[in-house]
């Protein structure tokens, strides 16, 4: 039975230091440093899972004041229950746990809020005018790619193997309102001109079906199984196929579909009439015709394109909305999503150009292709280039993007203030709230505990093992309740 | 195929009406009015792009992450 799709973006960002000493680490851990030291007092990531860990305590006593420079790896939670660190040598912010696509795609504007200011902030630490700029987007146009995964919830009885075969072909296809666009070709043995533009940021770097690797010989379907909740009960897929979206609705449309997907599966109604023959080299050929006319093999000798494979699944979805409800993405976000999908997929058929205030590929293409006409500029040309990479920087000044013309779900109010709260509905919220309320008793925090240091005592961990469980509505009154962290401690029964 | 799945769609689009409040996709602008717009987009990015485009593109390189 298809269980709520408690969901989630990770993005890592692409990272610059302009008029100073460009090395990616140091850079991304003095944003961050930066970031955290203006905002608030420092609370360290756990590594430990189960164990009671006395040694997270050195761990995370950074002091607050920390140098200019900072080259330790910095590993963050921010009291809006985020995550903000440095994975590999990009700066990330794994979002707090959301129920919705709409709660997605708010938390992610307040990590894109949160990069912005990250940048301000780093600014003024610097000196001789060097700053740090960052941006989101998954290739830096050379074959190296960095990504924006998604987490969603999905119950531990549905089998693996369905939920590999059934979802690829939506991974495969979404990409036609998801992707992010991209100027050129990084698949390997291919020049980069031998596209002019493609869809998706991320499908060049496609190599496998299904598998562990998230770095090297990526995977359509990523198999690491690590649930940050009870395993016996849960799975998280970890989908890494994905672009980062600077469209709003892109990014609504991406998690929205994805869970009702998935839901399907779940109750097993989505079924097997789109497995397709050869899922990687559809995936790049999908990103590599922006016509949407080429068709794909599927497993029973069928050609479709992708278009029509989108069509099918949203008939499935609207099925499966008749005879068992959307409550578990939503009820009210489902069936909005229900409507923009198709009202997307109808554009995109008559004319995708008229889909360029939803979807960023046919943003980012109509002023790559405006820019080459007003400037008679070939394929190929540095500047067409240079609009791609610039579509993604985060500085407000300079974001191609931000004046792309996008329609915006988010109030950018709501967007600030979701730099600092919490969703409502999960286990979030509980995270949220204890490093609000007791920043100095939180030593350590992970996606599934807490660890409180209340003075005497060895630490106390707090396990969160149900993401549904620490919603506002279970806890508001416990912790607003609560003087201190002792105090909550002894109400929870920890 | 496609006639069986615009049939299919009909009671979708009566639902649209009720539940979206912002523009759809679908633009009813003139081609003369979008073309406008696409060129004070053009303007701006004329203003705001790198200025050295070949520099810009020839450094901006990222170790590979996940």
């Amino acid at each position: 039975m298809a269980i709520p799709k408690v969901c989630g973006i990770e993005t890592e960002y692409g990272v610059v230091v302009r008029g100073g000493d460009n090395n990616p680490v140091s850079a991304s851990s003095m944003l961050i440093n930066a970031y955290v030291n203006a905002t608030s007092r420092k609370i360290g990531w756990d590594f430990e899972d189960e164990t009671p860990a006395n040694d997270a305590r050195g761990f995370n006593l950074d002091d607050v004041f920390a140098p200019d420079i900072e080259t330790s790896l910095v590993n963050a939670v921010l009291p809006n229950g985020a995550r903000y660190y440095v994975d590999h040598a990009h700066p990330e912010i794994s979002n707090p746990e959301t129920t919705t696509a709409a709660e997605a795609v708010l938390w992610d504007r307040a990590a894109d809020e949160i990069v912005r200011a990250s940048m301000t902030y780093a600014r003024e630490v610097m000196h001789d005018g060097a700053e740090i700029v960052i941006y989101k987007n998954n290739s830096d146009g050379k074959g190296n790619s960095y990504g924006c995964h998604e987490n969603y919830l999905v119950s531990r009885d549905t089998p693996f193997g369905r939920i590999v075969a059934q979802i690829t072909p939506h991974f495969v296809t979404r990409q036609i309102y998801c992707g992010a666009g991209k100027v050129g070709c990084e698949q390997p043995g291919r020049e980069p001109g031998e596209v002019a533009f493609q869809l998706s940021q991320r499908a060049d770097f496609f190599e496998e079906e299904v598998g562990l690797e998230t770095t090297l010989k990526r995977p359509i379907v990523n198999t690491r199984d690590e649930p940050h909740c009870d395993p016996q009960k849960y799975r998280r897929l970890h989908v890494i196929v994905g672009d980062a979206n600077m469209s709003e609705v892109a990014t609504y449309l991406k998690v929205g579909t994805t869970s009702i997907m998935l839901a399907m599966i779940e109750d097993n109604e989505l079924g097997d009439e789109w497995l397709l023959a050869s899922p990687v080299s559809a995936i790049r050929q999908v990103s590599h015709d922006p016509t949407l006319q080429r068709t794909i093999l599927l497993r029973d000798g069928r050609r479709v394109t992708a278009l029509e494979i989108q069509f099918g699944l949203l008939e499935r979805a609207r099925k499966y909305e008749q005879t068992h409800g959307l409550e578990v993405v939503g009820d009210e976000v489902g069936r909005d999503v229900l409507v923009r999908w198709e009202q997307v997929l109808t554009g995109l058929e008559r004319d995708p150009d008229s889909t360029a205030n939803w979807v960023d590929w046919v943003a980012k293409r109509r002023l790559v292709d405006g820019f080459a006409a007003r400037h008679d500029l070939q394929p190929g040309s540095a500047k067409l280039k240079a609009i791609d990479l610039q579509y993604h920087d985060m500085r407000p000044d300079r974001c191609l993007a931000l004046r792309a013309g996008l329609a915006t779900m988010v109030d950018p109010a709501d967007a600030v203030a979701a730099m600092t709260e919490p969703p409502t509905t999960t286990r979030a919220y509980f995270r949220g709230r204890c490093l609000q309320k007791f920043p100095g008793e939180v030593v350590a925090a992970n996606w599934d505990s807490l660890v409180f240091d209340i003075g005497r005592d060895p630490l106390r961990r707090v396990p969160m093992m149900e993401p549904l469980r620490g919603t506002a509505q279970h806890v508001a009154n416990l912790i607003d309740q609560s003087a201190t962290a002792a105090e909550l401690l002894e109400r929870l029964g920890a | 195929m496609m006639a069986e799945r615009t049939h299919k769609q009909k009671p979708a689009t009566e639902r649209t009406d009720e539940v979206v409040e912002e523009a759809a996709p679908a633009r009813s602008e003139s081609g003369e009015k979008l073309k406008g717009e696409l060129d004070d987009l053009l303007d701006e990015i004329d203003e705001v792009l790198e200025s050295n485009a070949e520099d810009f593109v020839k450094s901006y390189v990222q170790k590979g992450g996940q």
